[in-house]
C-alpha cells in the first residue's frame, strides 16, 4: 500500500507519509538529507512508477499494435490505457485527442510543424508571452524564420503578471496562434490562460498552453480553459523522462499535418501515395516510448489519487512560508511576485552569484537550480544574468522550507568576509 | 559549512575586489569568454611585448565568486610572463580543476593558483574556474571570442 492510500483528508494531505513512497528522499547528500527543491526541472519519482515499469521489462515486455500474440495484446491494452488516464486528467472529451510526445518541447514542436506550417504564412502573426521558457519561443521563431511570419510578445510588469491590455490590442487578422505557458518556470507565475483564450477565440485565433509547470500541480480541465492544445512533460509530474503529452481539438488535430514519418503513423503505403493512420496514431510515428507511456500511466494514477487540489492547497502554503521565509532575510530578492503564483520561488542575494548559492546550499544537502532556467528573455527583463531557484512539490516538507532559509543565511555569512 | 574547501578566504576576497579589472585601450589582444549555461562573461584584454613578454592583462565581465577570483588570479599570475609560460600555464591550470594534475605530486608553475585545486571536486564548476584562461588562450590565438561549451 502507497502512503497515498492514508491521506488524511481530501482537502490536505500528508506530505510526510507521502515521503516514503519516494525513495531517492532517503537519502543523504554531503552527509545532510536531502532537501529537494527542483521539482520544476524534474520531479523525483514514487516506487509505484518504478515498479510498474520494471514490472513491464521484467514480465510484460513486448511491442504495441502490431503484433498478434499475447504479450502485445497486453502491451497495447496498458499503452492504450494510458491514454485513457491522461484523457481523464486532463478532462478531455476523447481519448484519441492524447498523442503521446517525448515531452513538452517536441509537443509544441509537433505544433509548430504540424499546424503552423500549414496554416501560418508571410505576414502572420504568432502571440507569446515575456516569460515564456525557451521551448514555447525557439520552435515559433524557426517557424517565423521559415515563413516570414512575425512574433509578438505579451508584456510582463515587474511583478510578473502579463499586460493583458497590451495583449489585447496584439490581436489582429493578423494573428494566427497564441502560445502561452499556463505557469512560468522563472516566475512561477500563473497566468491568466481562461482570459487570454476567451480573447484569442473572439478574434478566431486557437491557442496553445505549455502546461509543463501546471499539469503536476493543480487541475487542468482542458475542457473548462477550452483551450486547443495543451502540453505537459511526464518527468515533471512522477513520471519517467522521455515521455510527454498533446492534447488537441479532435478539429484541428485532424486538419494538421503528420509530424514525423514511418511505423503506426500511415493507413496505407505505396510508392506512389501514403493514407494517414486517424487520430491518435498519425502523430505517433516508429515504436513509441512504450514503457515510459506505462510510466506515465502510474505517475499520472499516483497524482489523482493524492487529489490535485488536495497538491495545489498544500503547495501554495509552502510558497506563502518559502515567501515569508526568504523575504525575511536582507540582501534577498524575490524575483516573481505574482498574485497567483505557483510553488516555484525565484531570487537572488545581493553580491552572490546564483551558481555560488547553489553550490553553497548544495553542501548543505539542499537541491535548487541556479541558472537562466532556459528562459533568458526573462532574465534580461528583470536584469539579472540568472537567478537560484527553489521549486516545490507535495513532497517537500515545512521543515524543509526552513533549511532552506538557514542555508542562505549560512551563505550570506560565508560572504560576508 | 563544511565549503571552505572550495570558497576559500582568497577566493571570496578576490571575487570581491578582482585584480586587474579593468579594460585596456588598444589591447593587442581582446576576447570574450561565455559561459551560455550560467551567463557568466568574462572579456581578457593582453598586450604583448616585442620580446613575446605579456606586459599587461586585465579583464572585464560578470560571473560567479570562482570565475571572478580565477579572472583575478590569471591576471596577476601571467604579467611578465612570456607567451609561450601563459600557454603552459594554461594547460596547467586546465588540468589541475580538472583533477589530473595533482600539485603535489607533479612539478608545475601554478604557485597561488594551486587555490583552485577543489574546483575539480566540484565538476560543474569546472567551466567557471577555466572560462577566463579559455578566453586568454583565445585572445593570444586572434579568437575574438571563447565558449564553455
Amino acid at each position: 500500500m502507497t502512503a497515498q492510500a492514508v491521506l488524511a483528508t481530501p482537502a490536505t494531505l500528508d506530505a510526510v507519509a507521502l515521503r516514503s513512497d519516494f525513495p531517492t528522499l532517503r537519502r543523504t547528500i554531503n552527509g545532510h538529507p536531502l532537501v529537494y527543491l527542483d521539482s520544476a526541472a524534474t520531479s523525483q519519482k514514487p516506487q509505484v512508477v518504478i515498479d510498474r515499469m520494471n514490472q513491464f521489462y521484467a514480465e510484460e515486455y513486448s511491442t504495441v499494435r502490431r503484433s498478434i500474440h499475447l504479450l502485445s495484446a497486453k502491451a497495447t491494452q496498458a499503452y492504450e490505457g494510458t491514454r485513457r488516464t491522461v484523457a481523464q486528467f486532463l478532462n478531455a472529451p476523447e481519448t484519441r485527442q492524447i498523442i503521446f510526445t517525448k515531452g513538452t518541447t517536441e509537443g509544441i514542436n509537433l505544433v509548430a510543424h504540424g499546424y503552423g506550417r500549414k496554416f501560418i504564412g508571410a505576414g502572420d502573426e504568432i502571440i507569446i508571452s515575456a516569460t515564456e521558457h525557451h521551448a514555447n519561443i525557439v520552435p515559433w521563431q524557426m517557424l517565423c524564420e521559415e515563413k516570414g511570419a512575425h512574433l509578438r510578445v505579451i508584456p510582463v510588469d515587474d511583478r510578473g503578471e502579463l499586460i493583458l491590455e497590451a495583449y489585447e490590442q496584439m490581436l489582429t487578422e493578423r494573428t494566427k496562434l497564441v502560445a502561452i505557458g499556463h505557469i512560468s518556470n522563472a516566475l512561477g507565475t500563473i497566468h491568466p490562460v481562461e482570459d487570454i483564450i476567451r480573447l484569442a477565440h473572439a478574434h478566431g485565433v486557437p491557442v496553445l498552453v505549455d502546461g509543463a509547470q501546471a499539469a503536476p500541480h493543480m487541475p487542468v480541465d482542458v475542457q473548462a480553459l477550452d483551450c486547443d492544445f495543451y502540453v505537459f512533460s511526464g518527468h515533471k509530474a512522477c513520471g519517467p523522462t522521455g515521455i510527454g503529452v498533446l492534447y488537441g481539438k479532435v478539429e484541428l488535430l485532424e486538419r494538421m499535418n503528420p509530424f514525423l514519418g514511418g511505423g503506426d503513423m500511415i493507413e496505407t503505403v505505396t510508392f506512389e501515395k501514403t493514407t494517414y493512420a486517424p487520430l491518435p496514431h498519425k502523430f505517433e510515428a516508429g515504436t513509441p516510448a512504450i514503457a515510459e507511456v506505462i510510466g506515465l500511466g502510474a505517475a499520472l494514477d499516483y497524482l489523482r489519487g493524492i487529489g490535485l487540489e488536495a497538491i495545489a492547497t498544500y503547495e501554495h502554503q509552502l510558497l506563502e512560508q518559502a515567501t515569508a521565509r526568504l523575504s525575511s532575510i536582507p540582501g534577498v530578492r524575490i524575483i516573481g511576485t505574482a498574485q497567483r503564483k505557483a510553488a516555484i520561488v525565484s531570487f537572488t542575494v545581493d553580491g552572490i552569484h546564483p551558481h555560488d548559492i547553489g553550490t553553497l546550499l548544495d553542501q548543505e544537502g539542499i537541491a535548487i537550480r541556479a541558472g537562466h532556467h532556459c528562459a533568458q528573455p526573462v532574465m534580461a527583463r528583470y536584469g539579472v544574468p540568472a537567478t537560484a531557484r527553489a521549486s516545490f512539490a507535495f513532497y517537500n516538507l515545512p521543515s524543509e522550507v526552513e533549511a532552506l532559509g538557514v542555508a542562505i543565511e549560512k551563505t550570506i555569512a560565508v560572504f560576508a568576509l | 559549512m563544511s565549503n571552505t574547501s572550495l570558497y576559500g578566504e582568497q577566493i571570496i576576497y578576490l571575487s570581491k575586489h578582482p585584480k586587474n579589472f579593468r579594460p585596456i585601450e588598444n589591447a593587442h589582444y581582446l576576447c570574450e569568454g561565455a559561459n551560455p549555461l550560467c551567463g557568466d562573461r568574462v572579456t581578457v584584454y593582453v598586450n604583448v611585448g616585442a620580446d613575446d613578454t605579456l606586459e599587461d592583462v586585465a579583464f572585464q565581465g560578470s560571473g560567479c565568486a570562482i570565475c571572478m577570483a580565477s579572472a583575478s588570479m590569471m591576471t596577476t599570475s601571467l604579467k611578465g610572463k612570456k607567451r609561450a609560460e601563459a600557454e603552459q600555464l594554461f594547460d596547467e591550470f586546465h588540468r589541475l580543476v580538472k583533477g589530473e594534475l595533482d600539485p603535489q605530486r607533479e612539478a608545475h608553475h601554478l604557485g597561488k593558483l594551486t587555490m583552485f585545486e577543489n574546483v575539480s571536486h566540484y565538476p560543474v564548476r569546472v567551466k567557471c574556474a577555466s572560462l577566463p584562461w579559455h578566453a586568454l588562450h583565445n585572445a593570444l590565438n586572434h579568437q575574438s571570442a571563447a565558449s564553455t561549451e
